[in-house]
């Protein structure tokens, strides 16, 4: 596409072309930016439409289908079966366990790290200058780096045999549990592994969002005699809330689509207790249901919806 | 007067001592593993394991990356993280900064649809679109190919938005001017406004290199052959395949996969920090 006729882009005087009517060249002029803007639109719109907006219409349509690996060469042979597979879901015990699991994990994980976040950022922003840069960085390591590189290096450290964490408890004369391979340590090991993971990140927000708060209002509150306590409880949460919020639902939507920790760690075990809904999924796709995996995946989707719903309804409170 | 100060700046002091110290405490959780992982790729396989555990390698040795690169086929792996992230990068760089300057600078018919949509999907996640983009790519017949691997990552909702906020804030008089001048779209556009564009490309750019670097479901589905398997795909195969027990190996394997992503990061941290930042307040 070759960019707009240059030489007549500023055609403001409509009356110098006597001879032609207005309408017309206000139409000209209108298809001409049309093209323009459509012409820096197009390509992106193209991959967009295709790799990813038709894919999110075409996974609702598959998923009221029995569409299997086997039905890819004849997509005829694929019959409409309604809300079977939804129905199919909600009796599976595997789906059910993992969407429990899921469940616990944001419930658990999301406040863990929230708490720990802003607990760093607090920290590094209570007038401690020196080093403040290097806890940043520090802090934020983990949260640049490969959830599966992570993953391999903690199920290491929770070996129980061998792990650097029951030997050092070892060492201090504890016989450490074996982690990974307990059904009531598996899930909450991995809770905790997140939290260490993810963090840094909501620190850095949550540090740009204690700088935005004015220091008059804490130095009024000094003065009104409130203690530090006070004034993180009545000034810096308050104000922070919305990105308090936003921390929490970006958390959230990263949390209910968990999978490369179990995949690694546990392969989902022991006894489906690290199963999660996505690592579901993903099994259903391998063995083949492609329906049955589109409609657990919309379920999930519905989840992050819901709760991104409710970010905007507290957001939209701020203003 | 004067103890009450003294007393007050005592507890001012211990305060403080405290906060350093459970700082620390904290970075040494946070670091350390890392530290654990790099030290541990240079022990050979028993000392990784002995009781009491060591932190600096007794016995300094390189045969776990030997057996890395040589035994498994790491330098290929690497490659195409490499190739897929340059890839995927330099596709989002392009069509989301052309399409954010459309949006935030231009009229067009549609324009409102096309934004509203980039902004629902900001929230669709991966899990929802895999089994279908897995379907239409394997139609086209690309599985376990490039442009598999690459195609449905091209473009993302997230770099429009970054793009056409960032593009909003660059005024209107300089376009204007320059339109003035004779200058074609397109000529604007890269000439003149992409320049100016510098900050927001680097964020961008930082964050989606690493994001397609660190991407592991996509590649694991599309990937069904050795060798075209991304480094996460290909570690995280391994360490729950035949090589399981190689701690030493896996360790090595994790090291290749994040060392040159630290590297970058403390190298960038500045860009980084200002990006999640900027992204996370809006």
């Amino acid at each position: 596409m070759t960019s707009a006729p240059a030489a007549t882009a500023p055609a403001r005087p409509v009356g110098t072309t006597p001879d032609r009517p207005a309408g017309s060249i206000r139409r000209r002029q209108r298809l001409r930016r049309a093209l323009t803007g459509w012409a820096f639109s197009a390509p992106y719109t193209v991959l967009f439409l295709v790799f990813m907006a038709v894919p999110v219409v075409v996974s609702l349509v598959m998923s009221f289908t029995d569409l299997r690996s086997t039905d890819l060469r004849n997509p005829f042979a694929v019959n409409f079966v309604g809300l079977d597979n939804y129905t199919r879901l909600f009796s599976d015990d595997l789906f059910l366990r993992s969407s429990v699991n899921t469940l616990v994990f944001v419930v658990i994980g999301v406040p863990l790290t929230i708490v720990l976040a802003l607990a760093a950022a607090t920290a590094l922003n209570s007038g401690l200058l020196r080093f403040r840069a290097l806890f940043r960085v520090g802090f934020y390591l983990p949260v640049v780096t490969s959830i599966v590189a992570v993953a391999v290096v903690w199920r290491f450290l929770l070996d129980p045999e061998v792990g650097l964490v029951n030997n050092l408890l070892r060492v201090v004369g504890v016989d450490g549990p074996s982690w990974l391979f307990d059904t009531k340590l598996a899930l909450p090991s991995l809770i905790v592994m997140a939290a260490w993971r993810n963090f840094g990140f909501l620190m850095v927000i949550f540090l740009a969002g204690l700088q935005a708060i004015p220091g008059e209002l804490y130095e009024a509150a000094t003065l009104d005699g409130a203690s530090r306590w006070q004034q993180f409880r009545n000034v810096t949460l308050p104000l922070l809330r919305p990105t308090l919020l936003f921390g929490g639902v970006v958390t959230g939507i990263g949390y209910l689509q968990f999978f490369e920790e179990p995949f690694v760690m546990t392969q989902g075990g022991p006894l489906s207790s690290t199963l999660s809904v996505s690592y579901h999924i993903y099994n259903q796709f391998g063995f083949g249901n492609y329906g049955y995996a589109a409609a657990a995946s919309y379920v999930l989707f519905i989840a992050i919806v819901a709760l991104s719903v409710i970010q905007f309804r507290f957001l939209g409170d701020r203003k | 007067m004067t103890t009450l100060d003294a007393r007050v700046r005592q507890r001012d002091r211990a305060a403080k001592a405290v906060l350093y110290a459970v700082l620390t405490i904290g970075l040494i959780v946070v670091v350390g593993p890392f530290v654990w992982m790099a030290l541990s790729s240079l022990k050979p396989e028993g000392e990784i394991r002995s009781v009491p555990p060591t932190w600096l390698p007794d016995t300094w040795t390189l045969d776990n990356f030997r057996d890395l690169f040589s035994r498994l086929d790491f330098p290929l792996f690497f490659f195409n993280s490499a190739l897929v992230a340059v890839a995927v990068t330099a596709g989002n760089l392009l069509f989301c900064s052309l399409v954010g300057y459309a949006l935030a600078k231009l009229r067009y018919p549609g324009k409102k649809v096309l934004f509203l949509a980039v902004l629902g999907m900001l929230m669709v996640p991966g899990m929802v679109t895999f089994v279908p983009q897995f379907v239409l790519v394997s139609n086209m017949g690309l599985t376990n190919s490039y442009a598999g691997l690459i195609l449905p990552f091209l473009v993302g909702p997230f770099g429009v938005f970054l793009m056409r906020q960032f593009l909003q804030s660059i005024p209107d008089d300089l376009i204007e001017a320059a339109r003035v001048d004779g200058a074609g779209e397109f000529r604007i556009f890269f000439r003149v406004v992409l320049p100016l564009c510098r900050p927001a490309l680097a964020t961008l750019g930082i964050l989606t290199f690493l994001a397609s670097w660190n991407n592991f479901l996509w590649p694991l589905v599309v990937a069904s052959t050795e060798d075209k398997y991304t480094l996460p795909v290909a570690l995280a195969l391994y360490s729950i395949g035949q090589n399981r027990t190689d701690f030493g190996l896996l360790l090595a394997g994790a090291v290749v996969v994040v060392v040159p992503v630290l590297i970058v990061f403390l190298l960038l941290q500045r860009h980084f920090m200002r990006g999640i930042a900027t992204t996370g307040l809006k």
